[in-house]
């Protein structure tokens, strides 16, 4: 079986936090004790809408040692393939869902002096939990969080009250901005920063602070890449022996799961590189979305990610 | 010589590069006896604009060329010792965005290195360049007692008096190769020193 071991769990609690983003809370199906995590992690939790099973990843925001009940933040995006809308529309209190364990692929470098975090919307999540974590030794932390606008600033009421010193907020619709250049100009050596947002704000973080000189050790990210819809294609898998279509609704990937092939993952959001799958034929393009590859990888067309690239094209054919 | 292609050995080992002028708010540069040579020929004037150098000379002569660099700040030492708290306060104003450049021998390089990791700088951000003699710091792994400068294998433990073998095993923590007693089953019975590396 492909991804981190699973737990059977009992959803607790459902909040709505604004018109975009809901809270969700999961128990242990059989009452025991969740594993602990570290700040950072994820869990790939499993959708069964209707014929389509759909694993997501989502950032857990609850704290890292709370073994009762693990919590996640799920935005609406209307545009994406309805993983999030399942969440907000089909899901509710007392349904048993599976979870994967906890896996790790934004953690604390916790040799740092200091800890600077910033956010980008949603991706708030993972810093809720690291900021928990951090708490319990007294941590150095200042959190700068960017939101659209007051009334979709998750979270921000219970940061501003309960760390009114390390954190800052901004509002886009009231044209404030993080001055990123002047925030990392000055910061003690040792700090560490660390990004989880969009896209363009996780690009423009690395490189204003190579620009300054920091270390690329110094420099954390993560970008939780949901996989996109797009056209559908056939592909050959050489291994199994077998022919399938990728709908459009479907990654390569979940394509791939749903013909019963055991093809390997673990973020499902093109980060963590166990999904790299070697293209034995192709012709046509790749579609590549992942930040695991090289570019000079992505050009060779010998590689791809399944869990967030597609193809289009006449012939492709995968060593799997 | 000034420049020595190390053998190639066990991964404990440090390896050592070529200085290359980086980006950054401020340049340390950190030196000993011919690592001169090596900040001679990475420095640049928009480099030395920022630049802090800290040189211990060990009876080379190159202060004069370095300081004609005109680097914003410059100190001349007798030894690390000597450097030490000018070392420790350099890293401790200092600010994210600082490139640190060591140049010389292993032994300052490795002292350096160690007070820049506590510092906060991942050791794969802190630049380094081997120039000048291949002595090595060295621990006794019996006494502790740590012998600077060792040029030959075996060598005799400044503190203990023990003849000691000269290792590949390096502690990053201690900045030193380690020394192990040669003559322990067979006292006196110690082959004759040669060069580490001959
Ligand atoms: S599953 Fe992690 S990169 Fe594809």
């Amino acid at each position: 079986m492909s991804g981190a071991e699973k737990i059977a769990v009992t959803v607790t609690d459902i909040v709505p936090l604004n018109a975009l983003v809901t809270r969700f809370e999961f128990k242990r199906a059989d009452g025991g004790l969740l594993p602990t995590f570290s700040g950072g992690a994820h869990t790939v939790v499993e959708m069964e809408d209707g014929a389509i099973t759909r694993l997501n990843p989502y950032s857990l925001m609850s704290d890292p040692m709370d073994q009762t009940a693990y919590t996640i933040s799920v935005r609406r995006d209307d545009e994406g393939r309805g993983g999030s809308m399942f969440m907000h529309q089909s899901v509710k209190v007392g349904d048993e869902m599976t979870i994967s364990y906890p896996v790790n692929l934004f953690s604390l470098d916790l040799r740092a002096k200091k800890h600077l975090f910033l956010a980008g919307g949603i991706g708030i999540t993972p810093f809720l939990a690291q900021i928990k974590q951090l708490e319990r030794f007294n941590g150095n932390w200042e959190l700068h969080y960017a939101c659209r606008s007051e009334a979709l600033g998750s979270y921000v009421d219970e940061l501003t009250s309960h760390h009114p010193n390390e954190t800052h907020i901004y509002y886009d619709d009231q044209n404030q901005a993080i001055d990123l250049v002047n925030l990392l100009d000055g910061q003690p050596l040792g700090t560490h920063v660390y990004v989880c947002g969009p896209k363009g704000m996780i690009e423009w973080v690395r490189k204003t602070a190579d620009g300054e000189g920091w270390p690329r050790e110094a420099v954390h990210y993560e970008e939780f890449l949901a996989p996109q819809p797009g056209k559908p294609f056939e592909v050959k898998l050489a291994v199994s022996n077998k022919v399938i279509q990728v709908g459009e609704q479907e990654s390569l990937l979940e394509a791939m799961e749903r013909e019963g092939v055991d093809a390997p993952y673990l973020c499902r959001g093109g980060a963590c590189g166990q999904c790299e799958t070697r293209v034995i034929d192709y012709t046509g393009n790749f579609i590549h979305r992942d930040h695991w590859l090289e570019d000079d990888e992505h050009a060779s067309g010998e590689k791809i990610m399944p869990c967030v690239s597609r193809f289009e094209g006449k012939t492709l054919v995968l060593d799997r | 010589m000034t420049k020595f292609t190390f053998p190639e050995s066990i991964r404990s080992r440090p390896v050592y590069g070529t200085l290359e002028a980086r980006k950054g708010a401020a340049h340390l540069l950190i030196a000993d006896a011919h690592g001169a040579e090596a900040i001679l020929d990475v420095a640049t004037p928009e480099m030395m604009a920022k630049a802090h150098i800290i040189y211990i000379p060990k009876g080379e002569a190159f202060e004069g060329k370095l300081r004609a660099l005109k680097p914003a700040q410059f100190y001349a030492g007798p030894s690390y010792e000597a450097a030490e708290s000018r070392i420790q306060k350099a890293f401790e104003d200092a600010k994210m965005g600082l490139q640190v450049y060591l140049t010389g021998t292993e032994g300052l390089m490795g002292q350096a290195q160690h007070a820049a990791m506590q510092a906060g700088i991942p050791h794969t951000a802190i630049q380094t360049e081997h120039r000048g003699s291949v002595a090595r710091r060295m621990q006794c792994v019996h006494c502790k007692g740590i012998t600077e400068d060792v040029e030959t294998d075996p060598f005799v433990c400044a503190h203990c008096g023990l003849n000691l073998f000269v290792r590949d095993h390096y502690s990053r923590r201690l900045a030193a190769y380690q020394g192990v007693c040669i003559d322990a089953e067979d006292p006196g019975n110690v082959p004759e020193a040669k060069g580490i590396y001959e």
